[in-house]
């Protein structure tokens, strides 16, 4: 998994509550055995007519959006199904950032193994960059480091993150290259209490 | 003794390998259940990086959400049957048990683990699959988990989990006449939304709670996840010791009744503290049915579809009418006077023996609408047979529903089983989002007796004065 420390990007704002990993990577494409080519499918039925062209009512699909690397949505993001498949069309499609008012727990813990940061900020902070983002485009930038946010119209906001998830994503781990390191206590475990 | 804990504390504290300060606490997992849908990058993984299974005994593989439930012997998706032939060496390659789609075990993964007494009270038990939380019936902490975390398990039978904080959802009185779990849970949802349970372990209590059937109780914590908590559990008591009494996987005479003691000791204590609380009294649930395209947009049968105008929230108000937009609906529309072309009874919500038998209880006697196509997906293949030596089979397909065999079918439509665009489905299953049942298909989640009658009437009806006057 490739590190992050610092991301700079373009914010594609996405107003909308409650957005569940069906809309974010719809069933059909879930047939894959493969981790990779999902970015293509994200948010498919909103993208896309039932003839395969470009809906022009979904803002995704606007041209000032193309560079977008930074995803702002609403409350509740990732919620339903636990589908990895979703953090991996986000991240096939190019974001590194999501920022949400609140996250589902499954989607959030999946992000991490990705390498995609999500951001929790206080709702007032998430409704100005969305308004924003809307209107004209907006710069965002994150250090992971120092756990801030910063974007050009002037935001400058602190966030929070688990100290595991934060040295996961600086570090770029392999979660199971890690707790393997603990397999003799893994072993124990196994031999007083799970035979 | 000492301080009084919670059914939750007690399952953690027996299952943390490794602990330190500031960070998430390494936890054994007992029971790994594997389907071919979030599985098939994490055997590539292990494989990538030469890893094997640590305990192809704990884990338990079947197939269920690509299956077609009809004419099974060909599989004409073949992108369905690459997965599934995917699991099938996978399984093969790391020995690990498999029910196929030919195996007298396959059926849903939340419905067979239970069935086959794999799911025991006390255990963790993990699943690439939200509805996971569905095992906390019995007093186990079972939780989904995804892709990256299947292949962590596998490898090392392990994860790496923050402390769980607790909530108790207490239900008091009783369940009315014609009211099911499942409109009890839709209404908890209804009342305290999507989001009240992000970041807990669920737990159900009190005496509605209690008089619950485990296949009940199963209902209802199938859907802790459409509250956002991942896991949702019940403590054990003898109604849980009954249900896996002779289970092929439980513990066997002197043994069981020891597993029994032990079970029924894991039960929250008198006076436990939970981290937040919520009630909400039964006997004042409705039959529900759900309005728009989150599980939380629900009302009682007999009200009207909300009008969005009177509310203060301008994000509020636009959630709604896009809700209602989808759902192809009006404001202050009469829930009875919806039409509905599709009904599905099935999903590991609502497709166990007992859900089938008050359905069918609705059914007899009547025919199926001429307007709505109407089929039953019993939730596993020994379900099926069940029902057939019971004759419910008989009594659905006399009344015009169609008998398919075990899977997810049109819970998420991922074979062909599929509700067209702009369709209406009334479904026992458990989400009701945009393009669920498929593109542009438009779910109402009823409970299995609700769906039953809605296919006679055509348009939802009370479930309650259906029965005094037809069939009852
Ligand atoms: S029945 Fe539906 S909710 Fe249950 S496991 Fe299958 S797809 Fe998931």
């Amino acid at each position: 998994m490739e590190p992050i420390k610092q991301h700079e990007g373009l914010i594609y704002p996405l107003d909308r509550s409650n957005v569940d990993t069906d809309q974010i990577i719809p069933k059909q494409f879930l047939k894959r055995i493969e981790r990779q080519g999902f970015g293509q499918f994200l948010f498919y039925n909103w993208r896309f007519n039932d003839d395969g062209s470009l809906r022009e009512d979904f803002s995704l699909n606007d041209p000032m959006y193309k560079e977008a690397t930074v995803l702002v949505g609403g409350e509740n993001f990732g919620c339903g199904s636990s589908r990895e498949h979703a953090p991996w069309a986000i991240q096939d499609y190019g974001f590194k950032v999501v920022i949400a008012t609140s996250f589902a727990d499954i989607f959030y813990n999946n992000c991490f193994k990705n390498g995609i940061l999500p951001i929790v900020l206080p709702r007032h902070e998430v409704n100005d960059l969305l308004n924003q983002a809307k209107e004209e485009k907006v710069m965002i930038g994150v250090d992971l480091v120092n756990q801030l946010v910063k974007s050009d119209h002037g935001l400058v906001s602190a966030f929070d993150i688990q100290p595991y998830h934060k040295d996961m994503l600086l570090n770029g781990w392999d979660e199971i290259s890690v707790t393997l390191n603990y397999a003799e206590a893994i072993d124990q475990y196994e031999t007083e209490k799970a035979k | 003794m000492g301080r009084p804990k919670t059914i939750v504390e007690k399952i953690w504290d027996q299952h943390v390998i490794h602990k330190e300060e500031g960070k998430p606490e390494l936890i054994y997992i007992d029971l790994h259940l594997v389907h071919e849908v979030t599985s098939p990058q994490a055997f590539e993984g292990l494989r990538m990086k030469k890893r094997k299974v640590r305990r192809p005994d704990r884990t338990f593989a079947t197939m269920d959400h690509n299956v077609p439930t009809r004419h099974r012997h060909i599989i004409k998706d073949q992108i369905s049957k690459k997965q599934m032939d995917t699991l099938e060496q996978n399984c093969e390659e790391f020995g690990i048990p498999l029910a196929d789609i030919n195996h007298p075990d396959q059926g849903i993964v939340h419905i067979i683990g239970p069935q086959l007494g794999l799911t025991q009270p006390g255990k963790t038990i993990v699943c690439g699959d939200s509805h996971t939380s569905t095992h906390g019936a019995f007093g186990a902490l079972a939780f989904g988990i995804g892709t990256s975390e299947v292949e962590h398990v596998l490898a090392t039978q392990s994860l790496w989990q923050a402390t769980p904080k607790t909530l108790q959802v207490k239900v008091d009185g009783e369940l009315g006449t014609g009211v099911t779990a499942k409109d009890l849970i839709l209404a908890i949802i209804a009342k305290f939304g999507v989001r009240f349970g992000t970041g807990y372990v669920v737990e159900y209590t009190g005496e509605a709670i209690r008089k619950l059937s485990m296949e009940e109780r199963m209902t209802i914590c199938n859907m802790s996840i459409e509250a956002g908590a991942r896991a949702g559990l019940i403590s054990p008591d003898d109604t849980t010791v009954e249900y896996l009494r002779g289970k092929r996987h439980a513990p066997k005479d002197e043994e069981f009744e020891a597993a029994a003691e032990e079970w029924k000791s894991l039960a929250t204590d008198p006076g436990a503290e939970y981290d937040a609380h919520v009630e909400i009294n039964a006997s004042k649930v409705e039959p529900q049915v759900t309005w728009g395209t989150n599980p939380s947009q629900c009302v009682p049968v007999g009200a009207k579809t909300p009008d969005p105008s009177v509310l203060d929230d301008a994000q509020e108000q636009d959630s709604i009418q896009r809700a209602l937009d989808y759902m192809g609906l009006e404001a202050n529309q009469e829930i009875q006077s919806i039409p509905i072309e599709h009904v599905f009874i099935g999903s590991c919500t609502n497709s166990r023996i007992s859900d089938l038998r008050k359905a069918a209880e609705i059914v007899k006697g009547g025919k199926v609408h001429k307007d709505v196509t109407a089929i039953v997906v019993p939730g596993s293949h020994s379900v099926k047979q069940q029902a057939e030596a019971e004759g419910l089979d008989t009594i659905f397909l006399t009344a015009g529903f169609e008998w398919r065999d075990a899977g997810c079918s049109m819970c998420l439509a991922m074979n062909d089983d599929i509700v067209p665009p702009g369709e209406r489905c009334a479904s026992t299953s458990n989400r009701n989002f945009e393009g669920r049942q498929g593109n542009g298909a438009r779910t109402h989640l009823v409970s299995p007796e609700m769906a039953a009658a809605a296919a006679i009437e055509g348009t939802f009806v009370d479930v309650r004065k259906f029965g005094a006057t037809v069939g009852g």
